[in-house]
């Protein structure tokens, strides 16, 4: 099958890969580029584990074709923290055990990224809306939605 | 959180020191940066992905394979059949002694459930591997199926699996667990009120959002590396050997990292497979169930249908209790053995009954084969006896949770399978659960304790 070369950052890095037409973002990330932090739960777009920010803007890379991809800026939660310091969304969810077996929590901490960064202090709805996408099955959701709530306050108190 | 100390104080050594303190999880900061590394997330070059071909039908005699035009399809490198694994038909729990062996790992000359594998096909990519999939030629002749766990039992039913020769396990006891304990017809006689109720539950999907799956990496020390989600290591390991006919030193299981498991992923289902293709072709093998495929093919909780049978007395007093279980196993046995026999221990509930008479069956029918789910065997059972003790307390006119503390088991009671009671702490439970919930009952029940007679 021919293969189409796509290039765009991924945290911050260039990348450039020759994939085959239809691949999934979620393939090319996973076993090409070697970032396996976005997940495969379900690979139709219902489980919100391979969550990822192209342009801003909260994907689902497993709906998302790579030829798609070409110039724009992804970020995933492998990239989030900064000089070995974690983003304060990664440490609320540490703190407030908002982990368990860790399997949806790179979509989650993407989800709620996307969320603070448009809307820095989420009422509790909005978080639970901003969730809704991402399915937890070791049932921990008001822990997740107090890392959010937490993160934010985090956030806001150090922009004062 | 309030941890109370004055109960059992004269138990304990005391120095709790961690009870009721946040600790951190260990594997909380490879989750939160991204680099846990579940199976999925190894990957190796000239990797294979293994699909399966699986039955359409509930039940039916496999008359042909016909796989020539597979093979030819681009990308295919190996496809495996019954005969290609050393021992195709085995059963977890051999490993402690419960047998017969009754399930194929490729399905010989029948399928008894619908989604049963019957080839395996490895190729250069998944998509390849699920093209060449669909060109297997499976020439079924269908046969009549069970489904419903009571018309399994009849006389005359479709037999599921040869293996047992009947619709049920044998147990050695005969068709069913049994415990007996006094005289339950006499307690009946006795009995103010006789209430008989029938439960029924249908089988439960855990749904982790990682799939079922491993990756085989052969290694150039004739040894095999297998990451794996199972959440039965050891188990897979020796059942791995077994159908593999291969010392297990020649197998290196990793794992311990489970996107969700809840039970779902103690069956041995795709590493002997795996390893079998990473073997016959020399490549790293990677299967992984299709969202479809956990939903469909993994064992979920098994159904149940519990019967019960209580006479009581206008005190509360529980006199007789008789329980009929059924557990429906699917076509194969697994972990449902055990969990009916779970059942047979458990049906008393926490509550001394004086009079008490249990059968559990394990049946088999043509259903997904069904196996371990958190506290399966107990889990249905306990919604079917709680319900259960609700509608006694409503039959006698008596507050349910004053109904249970009248009922509950102390230490010394002698349970109805002949353990004595050690450590029980439901009163204490329910005292705390009374002042949790703003449910008070009377001063009596609130001065009673698990360890001492009385009140």
């Amino acid at each position: 099958m021919a293969k189409v070369p796509v290039q765009f950052t991924l945290n911050g890095s260039e990348k450039a890969e020759f994939v085959e037409g239809g691949t999934t973002l979620l393939h090319a990330l996973r076993d090409k580029i070697g970032d396996t932090s976005p997940k495969g739960g379900c690979h139709q777009g219902t489980c919100g584990a391979c969550s990822v920010i192209i342009d801003g803007e909260l994907k689902l890379s497993c709906l998302t074709l790579a030829e798609t991809c070409g110039g724009t800026d992804i970020r995933t939660t492998s990239g989030l923290a900064e000089a070995g310091v974690l983003h304060p969304l990664q440490r609320a969810f540490l703190d407030a055990f908002a982990t368990q077996c860790g399997f949806c929590t790179p979509g989650m901490i993407m989800a709620a990224k996307v969320l603070l960064d448009h809307t820095p202090n989420p009422s509790r709805d909005e978080v639970v809306e901003a969730l809704s996408g991402n399915i937890c099955r070791c049932t921990g959701y008001e822990p997740i939605i107090q890392a959010v709530l937490t993160a934010a306050r985090a956030n806001s108190q150090n922009a004062a | 959180m309030e941890l109370r100390k004055s109960y059992f104080a004269d138990q304990r050594k005391d120095g709790l020191h961690e009870i009721g303190q946040g600790r951190p999880r260990l594997d909380s900061p490879g989750h939160v940066t991204g680099k846990t590394a579940y199976f999925a997330d190894r990957n190796f070059p000239n990797m294979l992905h293994l699909k399966m071909v699986r039955s359409p039908h509930h039940h039916a005699r496999i008359r042909s394979i016909d796989t020539s035009e597979a093979e030819k399809h681009p990308g295919v490198v190996k496809i495996l059949t019954a005969k290609d694994v050393p021992h195709n038909v085995y059963t977890i729990l051999i490993l402690i002694q419960i047998g017969p062996e009754d399930e194929t790992v490729l399905a010989d000359g029948k399928v008894r459930w619908k989604g049963e594998a019957v080839v395996a096909v490895l190729a250069e990519t998944e998509r390849a591997a699920q093209e060449a999939a669909a060109k297997i030629k499976v020439d079924y002749e269908v046969l009549p199926a069970v489904f419903d766990m009571e018309e399994a039992l009849k006389p005359g039913a479709p037999l599921v699996n040869e293996y047992h020769g009947q619709n049920y396990y044998l147990y050695d006891s005969g068709e069913c667990r049994k415990v007996r304990f006094g005289d339950v017809e006499a307690g009946f006689a006795e009995a103010d009120h006789i209430l008989e109720q029938s439960y029924q539950s249908s089988p439960i999907e855990h749904a982790p959002t990682e799939t079922t799956g491993c990756v085989v990496v052969p290694e150039g020390n004739d040894r095999f590396t297998c990451y794996t989600n199972t959440q039965a290591m050891f188990f897979t390991l020796d059942n791995a050997s077994i159908i593999l006919q291969m010392p297990g030193s020649k197998l290196h299981f990793v794992g311990g990292t489970v996107g969700g498991g809840f039970g779902g992923k103690v069956d041995v289902i795709v590493e002997p497979i795996a390893i079998l293709g990473a073997k016959l072709t020399g490549r790293p093998v990677c299967f992984i169930y299709s969202r479809e495929e956990e939903m469909q093919i993994s064992s979920p909780r098994a159904a149940e249908k519990v019967v019960i049978k209580d006479g009581v007395m206008k005190d509360g007093r529980i006199v007789a209790r008789k329980v009929t279980g059924y557990t429906d196993a699917g076509a194969y046995s697994r972990h449902s053995p055990y969990g009916a026999q779970k059942g047979a221990a458990h049906y008393p509930g926490p509550y001394t009954i004086p009079n008490v008479w249990i059968d559990t069956y394990c049946v088999y029918t043509n259903r997904t084969p069904s196996s371990a789910m958190r506290g399966f065997g107990v889990t249905i059972g306990d919604f079917a006896l709680e319900v259960q003790m609700d509608k006694l307390a409503r039959l006698i006119g008596m507050d349910p949770l004053e109904f249970r503390f009248i009922n509950a088991y102390r230490d010394g009671d002698m349970k109805a399978h002949r353990q004595p009671t050690e450590g029980a702490a439901l009163i204490e439970c329910m005292q705390e659960a009374s002042r949790a919930a703003d449910w008070p009952v009377a001063e009596k029940f609130m001065a009673m304790s698990s360890y001492t007679k009385g009140a």
